[in-house]
């Protein structure tokens, strides 16, 4: 119990620590969002009195110091660019993109520790799951996701070709061919070395003391070679999410799907750095709360973890 | 009837790569285990005695072929069908393996260790066999089993742990023990008091054992006979007192005169060249390389092991050097 209360404590030190560099990082960026929110025609005067209106005179620290207050509060100040708050941009967005990722997530991860167990466990099938999952990896994200589009939205017409859909289940069917063009190779990757730790765990010693004691061939796979593999394909595949949060910003864009990384990329195209910060950090958030998961569920899975712990 | 007949045991290892020769690591082991007799086998490293274990567990690797006979009671273990072969390894027989630290599951409870065999083959149920667990682990000398049983592998040091592996191995209540090394693996300070306790709980069910060594002076202490083994091959057999006071091969003489002894702080005599695998031998005596009394006949043509009485060699000369051989104990 204090383990998980001292990991989330870490986590969101994380996430404050980030929140620093990034907000230091930003207020050194080109760009001038006096200038931005003002235009080029704008008096010394009036850009002095924006400025302060701002709050850009002050320094650095005791700016960061007013952001992180009002961010806990739910306020990360207003877009530059869409002149509205900024929290209103990122919720629906980060919606998006949440489920694309999570389902991205189931996607990769059940295929791939399920091909990758037979793989493992089945060695004649060994080079036709190596040939899979080598083409798999091999094949760059918008291939795949042109691929899908033409074959089941196109053609098809099984799935909508464009947008992220309203509601969750309308957004589910519009998510389901940019998952699996984002989940492509990641299930590639936890195959390969779900197929590896399997192998690796069959051939310890004490799988064959198991097995020298007469236990059924399903409970040796089971209890000593499956259940050893977990602890490896659990980091695998929690490393493979985590991954997926920065691959959507590729197929957002290839789908047209109006998400996180999308906003991103906009936000970060036209200087727009209240809308950068508060996506970025998020961004975070997201990852150290996947990594956060994956450290917990690993100590529950690996009793010399929970020593140390 | 005997517990276990080992017939001149031949076992190949086909190469992994597809035109590579198969390698011979078992040449022609012979042995016999009655009903709760101990049974020593010592050779060097590379000789063959933990592949012969595997062969009678049947945990030889896929690409292993297997020749001669192998029986237990008279039923033969290369032919026993899956059921057949269940039984074998869960109830009739147990294997007590070097390292237990490699040989038990880290992730897993000492008390699943312990029972989990004797509860898969329906032997006992949990309950019984946790009551069952507590008891032996008394016998061992292991205080307060309750706590043993919840703690992990790696909680453990490595005597307590191949404790834990002895009471796995006696738990179903086997004929036979195969015991691999027991101790090597363990601290110095530790394995003396490991092997009292395992020679006692042996003799105390009268279960017969396969004691696996490198150290001639414990295997002639704990076993009733002994097989010595060189590159694959059983060169010399018979009961233990026996061959510990009068060796008739000179692979047994030299092993005898090469240990160290505790009385004496001069450096042993090392067995000259090298140890020699079963697939490196060629045509002749696998020793006679190393040999000191070694005649060009032991070079061409390969020695059969002879039974004389008690004993079993596989010499040309041990008629002729039996005198030789035992006077270079005596010195
Ligand atoms: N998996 C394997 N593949 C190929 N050869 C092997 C394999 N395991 C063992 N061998 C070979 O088989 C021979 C016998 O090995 P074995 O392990 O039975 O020796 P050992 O007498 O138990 O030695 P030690 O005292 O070191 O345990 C050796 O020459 C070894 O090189
Ligand atoms: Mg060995």
């Amino acid at each position: 119990m204090t383990f998980i209360a001292k990991k989330l404590a870490a986590g969101a030190a994380t996430v404050l620590a980030s929140s620093l560099i990034i907000f230091l990082a930003l207020s050194r960026a080109p760009g001038d969002p006096v200038a931005l929110i003002l235009g080029p025609h704008a008096t010394n005067a009036e850009r002095a009195a924006m400025s302060a209106r701002l709050g850009l005179t002050d320094p650095v620290l005791v700016r960061y110091w007013h952001w992180l207050t009002d961010a806990l509060h739910g306020d990360f100040g207003n877009s530059l660019l869409y002149r509205q708050p900024v929290s209103g941009l990122l919720g629906p967005r980060l919606m998006t993109t949440l489920i694309l990722v999570g389902l991205s997530a189931l996607i990769a991860v059940a295929t791939g520790v399920a091909l990758g167990i037979f793989g493992g466990v089945t060695p004649r099938a060994r080079p036709l799951v190596s040939a899979v999952t080598g083409v798999g990896t091999a094949l760059p994200g918008f291939v795949v996701s042109s691929a899908l589009i033409s074959i089941f939205a196109v053609n098809l017409a099984w799935f909508p070709t464009f947008g992220a859909g309203h509601g969750f289940f309308d957004q589910l069917w519009h998510l389901t061919l940019p998952a699996i063009a984002l989940a492509m190779s990641s299930a590639a990757y936890v195959a390969q070395m779900t197929a590896a730790a399997v192998n690796d765990e069959a051939g310890r010693e004490h799988v064959a003391t198991a097995t020298g004691r007469g236990l059924p061939r399903s409970v040796v796979l089971r209890r000593h070679v499956l259940r050893n593999a977990a602890i490896p394909v659990l980091t695998v595949s929690g490393l493979t999410a985590a991954s997926l949060v920065a691959g959507s910003v590729v197929v957002e864009s290839a789908f047209g799907i109006d998400g996180l990384g999308s906003l991103l990329v906009k936000s970060v195209a036209s200087k727009d750095y209240p809308v950068v910060n508060a996506a970025s950090l998020v961004i975070v958030i997201v990852f150290v709360a996947v990594m956060t998961v994956l450290d917990i569920s690993q100590t529950a899975l690996d009793p010399r973890l929970r020593e140390r712990a | 009837m005997n517990l276990l007949d080992i017939e001149h045991l031949r076992v190949d290892l086909r190469s992994r790569e597809r035109r590579g020769a198969p390698r011979t690591v078992i040449h022609d082991v012979s042995l016999t285990i009655a009903p709760g007799e101990a049974v020593g086998v010592v050779g060097e490293s590379g000789s063959g005695k933990s592949m012969t274990v595997k062969a009678v567990m049947r945990l030889l690797p896929r690409r292993a072929t297997v020749g001669g006979t192998l029986e237990f009671r008279g039923t033969s273990i290369p032919a026993m069908p899956g059921r057949d072969l269940a039984r074998f390894r869960s109830q009739l027989v147990s294997m007590i393996y070097q390292d237990p630290r490699a040989h038990i599951n880290p992730l897993r409870t000492i008390g699943d260790f312990l029972i989990e065999g004797v509860v898969a083959s329906g032997q006992m149920n949990r309950a019984e066999a946790l009551e069952a667990a507590c008891t032996l682990l008394r016998d061992v000398g292991v205080n307060d089993p309750q706590r043993r049983l919840s703690q992990y592998p790696h909680q453990l040091s490595g005597g307590l742990l191949q404790r834990m592996m002895i009471v796995m191995a006696l738990l179903p209540s086997p004929e036979l023990v195969l015991a691999d090394e027991p101790t090597t693996a363990l601290d110095v300070t530790v394995q003396s008091e490991v092997m009292a306790i395992l020679t006692e709980q042996i003799r105390e069910r009268s279960v017969g054992l396969l004691f696996i060594t490198h150290d001639l002076d414990l295997a002639a202490a704990v076993t009733d006979s002994l097989a010595v083994m060189h590159a694959g091959t059983v060169v010399e057999r018979g009961p233990s007192a026996d061959i510990y006071a009068a060796p008739r091969h000179p692979y047994t003489a030299a092993l005898l005169a090469s240990r160290p002894s505790p009385t004496s702080v001069a450096r042993p005599v090392s067995i000259p060249g090298r140890p020699v695998s079963a697939f490196e031998a060629g045509e002749g005596c696998a020793f006679a390389s190393r040999c000191p009394y070694a005649i060009g006949q032991c070079r061409t043509e390969r020695p059969e092991p002879r039974t004389a009485g008690t004993r079993t060699v596989a010499c040309h000369r041990s008629d002729e050097l039996e005198a030789v051989l035992a006077e270079g104990v005596r010195a």
